[in-house]
């Protein structure tokens, strides 16, 4: 009995870290969905599939012999233009057209890379070459390896550079200003246009981040591989407060290490289903998210 | 609008359509009398090496019977893509049965893929031989629908026989992929025969994951605990290459087993050169056997693709073959008489063995045992039903 005590804390702490590697993998993605929605309410249910695109850039880089220092900016300023690209010939000219017609518009665009994806690249699963040299470190029953430490370092990196650029730079501030109030931001001389750009590009920047790290962790990419994580990061963004960015980490953490939890003491059958049930717990209990504060809406 | 416009011009289209329909069929016939066989099999998806493999079998084999034809008649092979998943398979099946009147459908790999097909086949009464779907169900389905290959009912026994006689171990773990009846059939069959044999295994469910899943170190975390001394993984090689590579990671030191699902060079791929290392897999075939048959397949298959055919590809070039010997022998080209040439196949000389098809519509015949490296996967043992 004492045993198997021990181990169950032992499978505590291990679930723990695994769900702390995966879950900063779904706030990365999360982070995106986040800023979007704060600045122009718009779901962006394609934002998968920038993370799909950063993970294949990143691939090509690392196939063609170069190192991850070049393959995650690659990644990065790829998924971004990206992410441009589309805002620029798909979002914004329907901007005004209301918010349903940009939510189906976004999830054509999804539909859209996917299947491009698997036209042009072919669905079938391509193995990640292994460019670091993957250490397991092990401590008595718990266990980590460098891959986990690099995803959790990486994104920590990522989420403090984006926490001074939001909060103390004058790009950061445009952005408040926009998804405070974008006409009165526009009438102080704020381009919005180009904030909500930067916003895109910046949010997709730290998917494709996740699109590679995901490539080292698991080491195998597919076309479909933005479905799944893009509805998860989409529950971590809603958990944490949709538009907040804090919530939107807090949320991936949360949502990684209740999966973990999950799958270790029950069965994996029970994973999404459990991530699902929690979003439906959270809008049911707090439709604002844990550190979502409650807006009136404005008449 | 006006919706009566609407109609004139879909009446239009559908009329151009069956026009255009007969004219091409009337066409075809009437300048080349083909043999329409229609294929189902993954080109994309998570089992798509073994759907391409089996189709660079079956259009070698073709390139060599359509030399002569059946009796002047060539073979023309429709292609249709279930980019490994059971509804698309059926939609497949349904289509070259309605659409295209082909005579005979070859598909598919995964058992599940066949599964979905092969009730539509058999109620059509359109013959339908699957070169590799090893689960018993599948020939189940009615006397329209048979193999070229064993079923898993042997291949459960070969591993669960090796594990516990050739490589002396007592006590197995089963991780079985759950939404899939490949996987499913093989553990059953295995935990039987496993505990026949004087074996143990762990624990009284298998470990389950779902296909498509890319994190195993929570299972692998709890099937460690256990103290298995071999591992039984049945799935495919898109989610085994994983479950090695990450059970390598946790330090696992004993030899996982599998069956024909593994028989792919993605595996090694996916793995990693250290996780692939020194675990089995039962299947169908081995290029290294050094039979004459077998190494003019081996050189004929390098020159037209220029790689090492796997069993998938031997598979598919043997029924193929048996197809081809079905339709020679039939009285005439009816559907129901190439089914009854089809499962009365006798003895006949294949790369895989040699394949009768018995009452049941499987085939009997040897399977191999193969151990994984990180170059590809050598020859251990024969092992005959």
């Amino acid at each position: 009995m004492l045993e198997d005590t021990i181990y169950f804390f032992y499978d505590l702490v291990q679930y723990f870290i695994n769900g702390l590697a995966q879950g900063s993998i779904y706030a990365l993605i999360a982070l995106g969905y986040t800023m979007v929605y704060g600045i122009i309410r718009l779901i962006n249910f394609a934002h998968g599939e920038f993370y799909m695109i950063g993970a294949f850039l990143g691939f090509y880089v690392v196939i063609a012999g170069h190192s991850l220092w070049i393959a995650f900016p690659v990644a990065m300023i790829g998924s971004g233009i990206v992410a441009v690209i589309v805002e620029r010939l798909v979002y914004r000219p329907i901007r005004s057209a209301g918010r349903i017609p940009a939510l189906i518009t976004a999830l054509g665009t999804s539909l859209f890379f996917q299947y491009l994806g698997q036209g042009v690249i072919g669905a079938e699963p391509k193995a990640f070459p292994s460019v670091i040299n993957d250490q397991t470190f092990m401590f008595g029953e718990i266990m980590f390896t460098s891959t986990q430490i690099i995803i959790v370092g990486v994104t920590f990196v990522l989420m403090l550079f984006l926490w001074w650029l939001v909060g103390y730079t004058k790009v950061g501030k445009a952005m408040r200003a926009t998804s405070y109030n974008r006409e009165a931001a526009e009438l102080m001389g704020i381009n919005t246009n180009r904030i909500i750009s930067i916003t895109f590009f910046i949010g997709a920047s730290l998917a494709g981040a996740a699109g590679v790290l995901v490539g080292l962790y698991y080491s195998t990419i597919e076309p479909m591989m933005g479905l799944i994580p893009g509805l998860k990061a989409f529950v971590a963004a809603v958990l944490g407060g949709i538009g907040n960015i804090p919530g939107a980490v807090v949320g991936g953490l949360i949502l990684g290490i209740a999966e973990n939890l999950v799958m270790g003491f029950w069965a994996s059958t029970y994973r999404d289903a459990i991530a699902f049930a929690i979003l439906i717990f959270i809008l049911l209990v707090k439709p604002t998210g844990i550190l979502g504060k409650n807006i009136k809406e404005k008449v | 609008m006006n919706s009566s416009f609407i109609k004139i011009i879909k009446n239009i289209l559908i009329y151009l359509g069956i026009i255009s329909l007969t004219v091409s069929n009337a066409y075809s016939n009437k300048s080349k009398p083909t043999i329409d066989v229609g294929a189902v099999f993954a080109m994309t998806g998570p089992t798509a090496t073994f759907g391409q493999e089996s189709i660079s079998g079956i259009k070698l084999a073709l390139k060599t019977i359509n030399k002569e034809g059946i009796a002047g008649r060539k073979i023309r092979l429709i292609l249709e893509d279930n980019k490994g998943e059971p509804l698309e398979s059926a939609n497949a099946v349904r289509k070259l049965i309605d659409m295209d009147k082909v005579s005979v459908v070859l598909g598919a790999v995964a058992s599940s893929n066949t599964l979905a097909g092969a009730p539509i086949a058999q109620k059509a009464k359109v013959p339908l031989l699957t070169p590799s779907s090893t689960n018993p169900k599948v020939t189940m389905m009615g006397d329209y629908i048979s193999r070229a290959c064993f079923t898993d009912d042997f291949q459960g026994v070969v591993m669960a026989k090796f594990a516990k006689e050739t490589l002396k171990k007592s006590r197995a773990a089963i991780i079985v992929d759950n939404a899939n009846d490949y996987s499913k059939g093989l553990a059953k069959v295995f935990r039987q025969k496993f505990q026949e044999f004087g074996g143990t295994i762990v624990s009284k469910d298998d470990f389950a994951y779902q296909q498509k899943d890319v994190d195993f170190r929570s299972i692998l975390r709890r099937v460690k605990r256990k103290k298995p001394d071999v591992i039984f993984v049945p799935g495919y090689y898109t989610e085994v290459g994983l479950i090695l590579k990450q059970a390598h990671q946790m330090r696992f030191n004993v030899p996982f087993l599998g069956g024909d699902g593994w028989d792919s060079p993605k595996l090694q791929q996916l793995a990693g050169k250290e996780a692939i290392t020194g675990h089995y897999l039962s299947s169908h075939f081995s290029p290294d056997d050094s039979s004459p048959k077998v190494q003019n397949f081996v050189k004929e298959f390098k020159k037209e693709y220029n790689e090492r055919p796997g069993a998938m590809a031997a598979l598919g070039y043997d029924a193929t073959f048996i197809l081809a010997n079905a339709l020679k022998n039939a009285k005439n080209l009816s559907r129901e008489e190439i089914k009854v040439a089809i499962n009365n196949t006798k003895n006949f000389s294949a790369i895989t063995g040699n394949i009768t098809i018995n009452k049941n519509r499987n085939a009997v015949k040897s399977a191999v045992v193969l151990k994984t490296t990180p170059a590809g996967n050598v020859f251990v043992q024969k092992v005959d039903p």
